[in-house]
């Protein structure tokens, strides 16, 4: 089973504060987390079991405990199956009466958890998802969704190329829910900016090969190829990119693209690249000091949506010991009137619909000759303050958002 | 211009030309899985396994020994092979009388293990492997530019495919392997050592898997999940040429290769599913596949 119980709690209860009269509202005395994520394919690099660990860290920072509460973290792996995780939630939500519910990667899945969730009149957190629908037409009172979404990959990335002098653009797209919504929210931004979109191809998700794809890119004449897809796929349209000599003809633009991906195929490969990021180790000597405490459990850098994972669950559990209770609504409450100020986001605050809004900055990847060695692969290009780059209150479908 | 199809000539032969470069994988791949099913009646599932180890391999002598690309293009499937003989030698061989299920079983269990291994060392991303040196760059042939690599990947392919399919239908050795699997007491009563012979059959099957595996590595990420992505695939088309048929692996790998390639372009969405349809079509109209002997 994958499924793992672990008590964070290394505290022995008793050792101080005998006698706390506090009145507690603590559910069954624990405070328990679930989370559910992809732990063994394509988006486990950028999450699993490095997800799980940033998570702990949370938790241990927080003393393990709460006013005497232990907190408790339940994980499974999802298989980037919608039905599974749904299942493994609702468990979760009956027997294991856990108070927070925490989506990992696949904008899929972490639609269906969300329902789940509001039904269950719990927080949930969409961290490593992408899809902007979380706090859009599908969003909930229950829901935040931290890290980043499409519309801000697509503001940032597709704006910035298009001001670059890219206008015409073709798509090269996954073929499901997180892809469509990349490529519909990046086509809009494209042609609002006066750029023209020339087509799109819509490959299956975890294609081997991507060349037949590209050639028919080529043809269209595009002068951008932008790339709606992530992880494996993304790496391998890269590495066949490169192969074919497509870079010759038009410029790359990844829409998603995360440091492990960089990490994989290498500065060569990649080098000159623009995306946008929501965090990067390092950007100041908070995100540096706090990268190396991971780096030194996981052996690796930490991805936007592992440091995203320290940075919820810590918020979260903020909130937690300022009310002194895990009842749901208490706790968006809360959460919805308070700042996020930590490693990841400065001033960060989450809005009526959800949406965690933070900067995101785009980035470019660095030449071979620039880079000090592995993981120093970023140099950072623009700040894209939150307000504008996530989707505006006056644009939003939510139906919470009062107009 | 001239069109097929709608689409202009130029760019419909490089699509052919595509997809002839990735059903050499499948018509190597395949292959191994016929001789393995043909000469020991085991579906291998670890195929896609120990395809996957032998680019780690590649990938491992180049990073931690130094040793290029052709050095690891002989010793990968060497000693992917002798991996496979270790499984045939100590797990395997107690399976013959048994159902094919327990064979496959088998053989998934030891997928997941290495899978599983491969993915706690190196995480899903996969590993970079550049092109070797001798075959970068690309040639112009008129209609598109093929990078050298595919070009070889096809020529290796091919030459390895009709070797083995020479060895075991037209030579001595092929001879006695296929009496060996269709009556093995009385090869076994003409003094051959017959065991033996089905250890090493293994060994050579999976050695191709390993073969296809170094080949694939600069084409793509070196990636503990590269495998799992491709066998399905690759057992498809060994059910559509006939279970245990040489010949049938490599027509219909190279088959399917171009037609697969052909969907990308009419219908990209579908690509990934059109080698399924054909196998049910296949299956109905002559469900000993297309090359397969009723029995």
């Amino acid at each position: 089973m994958k499924l793992r119980t672990l008590s964070a709690s290394l505290m022995i209860a008793g050792l101080g504060l005998v006698g706390h009269t506090a009145q507690a509202t603590v559910s069954d005395n624990v405070i328990r987390i679930g989370f559910v994520t992809d732990m063994a394919s394509v988006y486990s690099d950028i999450d699993g079991a490095g997800g799980v660990e940033a998570v702990r860290m949370a938790i241990a920072d927080a003393g393990g405990q709460i006013n005497g509460k232990k907190i408790e973290l339940l994980f499974a792996d999802h298989q980037n199956k919608a039905d599974v995780a749904a299942a493994r939630a609702r468990e979760w939500f009956d027997q294991q009466k856990i108070d927070l519910l925490i989506g990992g990667t696949n904008s899929g899945v972490n639609l269906a958890l969300a329902g789940i969730a509001a039904e269950k009149k719990k927080p949930f957190f969409a961290i490593g998802a992408a899809a902007s629908d979380l706090t859009g037409a599908q969003c909930t009172p229950y829901t935040v969704h931290w890290a980043y979404d499409t519309v801000a990959l697509a503001r940032g990335t597709g704006s910035a190329v298009v001001k670059a002098g890219g206008k015409t653009w073709y798509f090269l797209t996954a073929d499901y829910a997180f892809g469509h919504a990349l490529e519909r929210d990046t086509a809009k931004v494209v042609r609002e900016a006066g750029g023209e979109v020339k087509g799109q191809v819509r490959a299956p998700l975890n294609s081997s090969d991507f060349s037949s794809f590209l050639l028919q890119a080529q043809s269209s004449k595009a002068q951008i190829l932008g790339l709606a897809n992530a992880g494996g796929d993304t790496i391998n349209s890269i590495k066949a990119a490169n192969e074919f000599g497509i870079g010759k003809t038009m410029k790359l633009a990844g829409l998603l693209i995360f440091i492990n991906d960089i990490h994989s195929l290498g500065l060569q490969a990649t080098q000159g690249m623009q995306f946008t990021d929501g965090w990067y180790w390092d950007q100041n000597d908070e995100t540096r000091a706090w990268s190396k405490k991971f780096e030194a459990r996981v052996k690796r850098k930490p991805s936007m949506i592992q440091a995203g994972n320290y940075s919820a669950v810590s918020f979260y559990l903020n909130a937690v010991k300022a009310t002194n209770s895990d009842e749901g609504d208490t706790i968006m409450k809360w959460m919805k009137s308070n700042k996020v100020n930590d490693m990841f986001a400065k001033n960060g605050y989450v809005r009526e619909d959800g949406r965690m809004v933070h900067d995101m900055f785009l980035m470019e990847v660095k030449k071979p000759s620039e880079s000090k060695g592995p993981w120093d692969y970023y140099k950072q290009i623009a700040v894209l303050p939150g307000e504008e780059v996530f989707t505006k209150l006056s644009e939003s479908t939510c139906k919470l958002v009062k107009k | 211009m001239i069109t097929i199809f709608g689409i202009p000539l130029q760019a419909f032969l490089g699509q052919l030309l595509l997809g002839l470069v990735n059903g050499s994988f499948y018509a190597i791949l395949s292959l191994g899985l016929a001789v393995i099913f043909g000469l020991l009646n085991v579906i291998n599932f670890a195929h896609g396994a120990l395809y996957m180890l032998g680019a780690f391999l590649a990938w491992m002598g180049l990073h931690y020994l130094g040793l290029n690309y052709w050095v690891m293009l002989l010793v990968a499937p060497i000693l992917v092979g002798l991996f496979g003989i270790l499984i045939e030698k100590c797990l395997l061989k107690h399976l013959y009388k048994l159902d094919h299920l327990y064979g496959l079983l088998l053989t998934f269990g030891i997928t997941l293990l290495i899978e599983g291994l491969f993915r706690s060392f190196y995480g899903a991303s996969g590993q970079p492997y550049s092109t070797p040196e001798a075959l970068r760059g690309a040639t112009n042939l008129g209609f598109m530019m093929l990078p050298n690599y595919r070009a070889w990947v096809v020529v290796a392919s091919l030459t390895v495919c009709l070797i083995t399919w020479f060895v075991i239908e037209r030579t001595k050795l092929g001879a006695l392997l296929r009496a060996g699997t269709e009556n093995p007491r009385l090869v076994e009563a003409f003094g051959i050592n017959v065991p033996l012979m089905i250890t090493l059959t293994y060994g050579f099957g999976v050695a191709l898997a390993g073969f296809a595996g170094v080949l694939a590595a600069p084409i793509i990420q070196v990636s503990p999940l590269m495998g799992s992505n491709l066998i399905i695939v690759v057992f498809a088309v060994v059910v559509i040429g006939g279970m245990g048929s040489i010949l049938g692996a490599i027509v219909t790998g190279l088959g399917l290769g171009v037609i697969e390639g052909l969907t990308k372009v009419f219908w990209p969405e579908a690509s990934s599913t059109v080698v399924f349809i054909i196998m049910a079509i296949v299956l109905l109209l002559r469900p000993a596949g297309l090359f397969g002997k009723e029995k």
